[in-house]
């Protein structure tokens, strides 16, 4: 054998591994209650696959036939969560927080790559109302309802009390029907962990009947990669005694729940979870569960149930056999940011089910999510595949114009998203007439 | 007036090039310690020490590298211990994107590299010492 023969031999070798490289497997169902999970796998890099920000333009996101969508808010210094008071007002939570220091080069080096795919606007730190007086579609006021608060994320209201989970604290508002202004700085119900915040999201929801708060916390790492020690207190949801402000843990386990919900009827606690990354394209999904009271569900010792994440060393085989499988997988890496349910007055086709906002992956190549979802519901539990409600917000072009983050239902028939890369608030309604000029 | 004679540059290794080769064996070797430290103890904080020694190592070893191909253009280096230390360079590289991987993931992995590389750098610090003489000595 000569060397040319050698070399024309190891080029096709190579090409040959590439192109096995290449081959796209077949898509695995990540979906529903039994999601295809594979085996962990991670290459020299993460899979990356960061937004391209770009400005919408005369373009909006794409609805369903029916629906029709409007921007009643732009110009937001970051909108996370929103929140719709009982005379139609929206307030809107604004901020960025977390203060996790740069551990390793790597963090230092994906810091800097992840910020592209992200809003350059400065933190809010404040809640802004927007007000449609006269009910046309038309949200023509917008104001601040309170400022100097510290990364505020979770929105909930009891009576005539308005709760905002700040990174830090819980705190509470006095709200008058009909304020656009808070008269007063906030009242601390309780502190919440804050050392770190590497996921530093507190989202929050009401019980049903207004004697408890549900407040996710997520954990501080990855998967304990900041070690054990900055975990106390981490990936759980806690109750909160709305009245005194003593707490517990009421389920653990749950990597970041970045948004929860109370089930009308039933009045059960719902949850969407972010899962962990860097075991490959297709662990691990991302999901919707009710939270049952006690329960354990997984992390950082294992996910979806009881398949062990080796990375978690010294490992905690009496932890993983008491690991509960969630309800129902969204997909790996779709980062689910929002959750509400939804009420008839939302048209047929979504009159019974879950609205998920998916902020979409950057551990991914494709990238998912970057929409909003419908998960359908029957007798109270998910039933079927979801649908796409809120799309385009990654253009075919590569180029990204938006981020969905919260949810909200307006009970007079309105979806509110917010969109954390646009500034913006979006509504979507059902009728065909034309969108309001934005 | 005093005469002096400039002898000829008889430097058997440049300073410069002498105080970056030194620097590469100590931090990968800290390196490997420090992995030892996390393999036997689950304490975090020492593969991120394990981390931050191996950019330092591959600093050191970037610019011993570029020493050792201007040595080679120049012809006072062999080709040998400038393939020894672009192993080094390249085994370093590897580890140190192990190395980024989350807690326990980088095991066994970070140990087995960090020892490959400690002996790679040993032998280019080795050979960069001791191959080369000018002058008198023979």
């Amino acid at each position: 054998m000569n060397r040319r023969t050698v070399r024309i031999l190891a080029v096709s070798v190579l090409a040959a591994a590439l192109a096995a490289c290449s081959q796209k497997a077949p898509p695995l169902n990540q979906i529903g209650a039994t999601p295809e999970l594979p085996a962990p796998h991670r290459g020299v890099m993460p899979d990356m696959t960061i937004a391209k920000p770009a400005a919408w333009g005369d373009r909006v996101p794409t609805v369903p036939n029916g629906y029709r969508i409007s921007a009643i808010a732009t110009d937001l210094a970051i909108p996370r969560q929103t929140l719709v008071l009982p005379n139609g007002d929206i307030l809107v939570a604004e901020g960025r927080g977390g203060s996790a220091p740069n551990l390793k080069p790597k963090d230092v080096i994906a810091g800097k790559i992840k910020a592209k795919g992200n809003t350059a606007v400065k933190s809010g730190n404040r809640l802004t109302l927007l007000r449609d007086a006269d009910g046309d579609g038309v949200y023509e006021m917008k104001t601040v309802f309170a400022d100097k608060l510290n990364a505020p994320y979770g929105l909930a209201m009891i009576g005539n009390a308005i709760y905002v989970a700040n990174q830090d604290a819980l705190v509470r508002f006095d709200y008058q029907p009909g304020q656009t202004r808070a008269a007063a700085p906030p009242t601390k119900v309780t502190d919440l962990p804050s050392a770190i915040n590497h996921h530093w999201t507190k989202s929050l929801a009401a019980s049903a009947d207004g004697r408890y708060l549900y407040v996710g916390i997520g954990s501080n790492s990855n998967i304990t990669e900041r070690g054990m020690a900055v975990e106390l207190d981490r990936a759980q949801v806690w109750q909160i005694d709305a009245a005194t402000g003593a707490h517990r843990p009421f389920a653990t386990g749950l990597r970041n729940p970045t948004a929860l919900a109370i089930q009308p009827g039933t009045g059960a606690l719902w949850a969407v979870v972010n899962e962990r990354d860097e075991i490959g394209p297709n662990l691990v999904p991302d999901y919707l569960t009710s939270v049952r009271e006690g329960g354990f569900y997984g992390w950082p010792y294992s996910y979806w149930g009881k398949n062990v994440d080796t990375r978690v060393m010294p490992q905690n085989p009496q932890k993983v056999a008491s690991a509960i499988a969630p309800d129902y997988a969204l997909g790996s890496h779709v980062a689910a940011l929002g959750v509400a349910f939804s009420t008839p007055a939302m048209g047929a086709p979504f009159a019974d089910g879950v609205f998920v906002g998916e902020h979409g992956s950057w551990n991914r190549n494709p990238p998912v999510g970057y929409k909003v979802v419908f998960v359908p519901f029957s007798n109270g539990r998910p039933a079927g595949a979801p649908v796409d409600v809120v799309s385009g917000f990654r253009g075919e072009d590569g180029r990204t114009r938006g981020r969905p983050v919260g949810v909200t239902v307006d009970q007079r028939g309105a979806l509110i998203v917010a969109d954390d890369l646009a500034n913006t608030i979006w509504r979507i309604t059902p009728g065909t007439a034309p969108a309001a000029p934005r | 007036m005093v005469s002096t004679a400039v002898p000829p540059r008889s430097w058997a290794i440049h300073p410069f090039h002498a105080a970056v080769l030194g620097g590469v064996l100590p931090l990968f070797l800290g390196a490997l310690l420090a992995d030892y430290a996390y393999w036997s103890s689950y304490e975090i904080q020492w593969a991120n020490f394990a981390a931050w020694l191996l950019v330092g190592a591959m600093v050191f070893t970037t610019l011993a590298l570029l020493c050792g191909i201007v040595g080679l253009v120049r012809r006072t280096r062999r080709l040998g211990y400038v393939l020894v230390l672009a192993a080094t360079w390249v085994v370093g590289f590897i580890n140190a994107l192990h190395h980024a991987r989350d807690a326990w993931a980088i095991m066994p992995g970070a140990l087995v590299w960090s020892v490959i590389v400690t002996v790679l750098a040993l032998l280019a610090t080795w050979i960069g010492f001791a191959s080369l003489r000018v002058g008198g000595v023979r």
